[in-house]
């Protein structure tokens, strides 16, 4: 794998308006990577693509794209927001929505042939070429994500930024999902971070984990995160981690999260209520 | 209206009204209208901002209604006003969820100053009816000039911003992610709704804006997947249901609007029972 660096924090510490969510964060992710950004809702993964997106100024530290400082409107980056204004009365083809993932910034009408070409290359790297002329209104909800991931990519970016792609998917379309995106990282030599709840259908794809909680960000490999030290120690309370037969995890609590909200990390404490 | 006859030559019959010099007008302000309200609508339908079309042509009855009272043209009444109120949406309501409340609470005290000023006029029924219902066979040839000077300034506004504007409308976050401003693209989006708006009302008037800036535009979002054919399609609809209102009206003593109203409504109703475009139904290559 190339080693060429990313993304890249350094004490870095996200938040909006006048509020600090997390702090402290080191991490470094380089091409071709697969991360997946986990965490409780609230803790500020939204933040640290906003961050990254330039929509949102790092409070402190600093943060780096492939050596730049986040910008607006970068074509380095392609994204997929949590939400979008498409609902069923949505007659659009599929195919317009792609094309405007390459050219929908640029003022004017603007040609279409090359821009629909492009497109119907990015549907192919998808999987979702038949989709092309489906109005968006009629597609199911993992098809839309393929689409929307379409529209991510036809830029050509060097990282990718999925919110929750996995949100109200089943759980098979999850995993088509996430196989899709790692076949996409591989084939293409992107780096991808995607924000999910559930790990499980991530882990046996993910290369790093970035796990935002309780004000902290602790990022490695998935299983120098997914432990209960590690865990314990971000949270600030006694967390267990649970691993089946087939290698699933779950993330338990163990007892009440200490009301101290700027804790010091102290591994292994237990706080029995 | 007039004694001249029908005779099934449509050329002939076409030359004869047009000899009337408010015919003319009618026909050219009907003509630059059903373009302007055609494209804005299909933004307007795209972005479901249909209550904000609403508004804003209520709205524009104060500014009116203003006009009228202190004796000066209501086009120059509705474009200070929809202007205004359009800056005011965009101003307070950024978030799409947020728009409803805030615009219907400006909406209701505008209503409220038109009635006000109607009341103060002399002239109450007239006036009022005019504004309220449109009336396209009173338009000037001053007002024929304001609406193509109009007419262009939205055409080239357009055609400025539109892959932006359609980028922002279908993928909010992404567009604004690309380094295109919501803000500012919302703007420039209720101003153009806002001088269509304000055009329109001469041939529909206030309370049936939805027959030129929505409905021919919810039609062409039925039938067409891509937006260049949508808005084709919704200037055609809004052209044809114009000019033959007009035609109609010049033998039968019906208001224009209402001929408008009844084939925009007629039209909807056919695509919603017969031409439902359900997506699915059509393999994808055939359309390749």
């Amino acid at each position: 794998m190339n080693t060429e660096p990313v993304v890249v924090a350094k004490d870095l510490a996200g938040g909006y308006a006048d509020r600090t969510v997390w702090s402290g964060a080191n991490f470094s992710i380089c091409r071709g990577e697969f991360a997946a950004v986990l965490g409780p809702n609230g803790a500020g993964k939204t933040t640290l693509f906003r961050m990254l997106l330039g929509l949102e100024t790092p409070r402190e530290g600093s943060l780096t794209i492939l050596g730049e400082a986040p910008k607006k409107g970068n074509p380095r980056i392609g994204y997929v927001p949590q939400r979008h204004p498409i609902d069923s009365e949505t007659n659009i083809e599929a195919l317009e929505l792609v094309r405007l993932g390459l050219d929908g910034h640029r003022w004017g009408v603007g040609s279409s042939r090359t821009g629909r070409e492009a497109a119907r290359r990015a549907l192919r790297d998808v999987g979702a070429e038949e989709l092309a002329h489906r109005p968006l209104g009629k597609l199911s909800g993992g098809e839309l994500q393929r689409i929307f991931l379409a529209e991510a990519l036809v830029g050509d970016p060097d990282l990718i930024l999925l919110d929750e792609p996995l949100a109200n998917l089943d759980i098979r379309r999850e995993a088509d999902l996430v196989n899709l995106v790692a076949r996409v990282v591989r084939t293409r030599n992107v780096t991808a971070l995607l924000i999910a709840h559930n790990i499980n259908s991530l882990l046996s794809s993910i290369d790093r984990v970035v796990y935002v909680a309780n004000g902290h960000v602790a990022t490695g490999a998935p299983k120098e995160v997914l432990n209960a030290k590690t865990l314990s120690s971000l949270y600030g309370t006694s967390v267990e981690v649970l691993t089946d037969s087939r290698g699933r995890i779950a993330v338990i609590g163990m007892d009440e999260p200490s009301p101290e909200h700027h804790h010091e990390p102290h591994h292994g404490a237990h706080h029995h209520a | 209206m007039t004694t001249t006859a029908f005779s099934f030559n449509i050329i002939a019959d076409l030359a004869s009204m047009w000899q009337y010099a408010f015919m003319r007008h009618a026909f050219e302000a009907g003509t630059l209208v059903a373009l302007i309200a055609g494209v804005v609508g299909w933004f307007v339908v795209v972005r479901r901002s249909a209550f904000a079309a609403h508004a804003l042509s209520h709205i524009g009855f104060a500014g009116a209604a203003g006009a009228v009272l202190f004796g000066v043209s209501p086009i120059l009444g509705l474009l200070i006003f929809t202007g205004g109120g359009g800056i005011a949406m965009a101003t307070f309501g950024r978030k799409a969820s947020e728009r409803d409340t805030q615009i219907g609470i400006v909406l209701a005290f505008m209503l409220g100053i038109g009635v006000l000023f109607i009341s103060l006029y002399s002239g109450y029924a007239t006036e009022a009816y005019s504004i309220l219902f449109g009336e396209i066979l009173g338009v000037s040839a001053t007002d024929v000039f304001v609406t193509l000077v109009s007419a262009i300034v939205i055409l080239a506004a357009v055609a400025v911003v539109y892959r932006r504007l359609l980028f922002s409308s279908l993928d909010e976050d992404v567009a604004e992610a690309k380094g295109i401003s919501i803000f500012w693209i919302g703007l420039i989006f209720v101003l153009l709704v806002a001088v269509a708006t304000s055009m329109a009302v001469q041939v529909v008037g206030v309370l049936l804006i939805f027959a030129l800036m929505v409905t021919p535009a919810a039609v062409a979002q039925q039938v067409t997947r891509r937006p260049a054919q949508g808005i084709i399609v919704s200037v055609a609809i809004a052209l044809l249901a114009t000019w033959i209102g007009l035609f109609v009206s010049f033998y039968v003593p019906y208001p224009v609007s209402f001929f408008i109203t009844a084939l925009t409504f007629g039209t909807y109703l056919f695509v919603r029972i017969w031409g439902t475009d359900d997506g699915g139904a059509k393999p994808a290559a055939a359309r390749a």
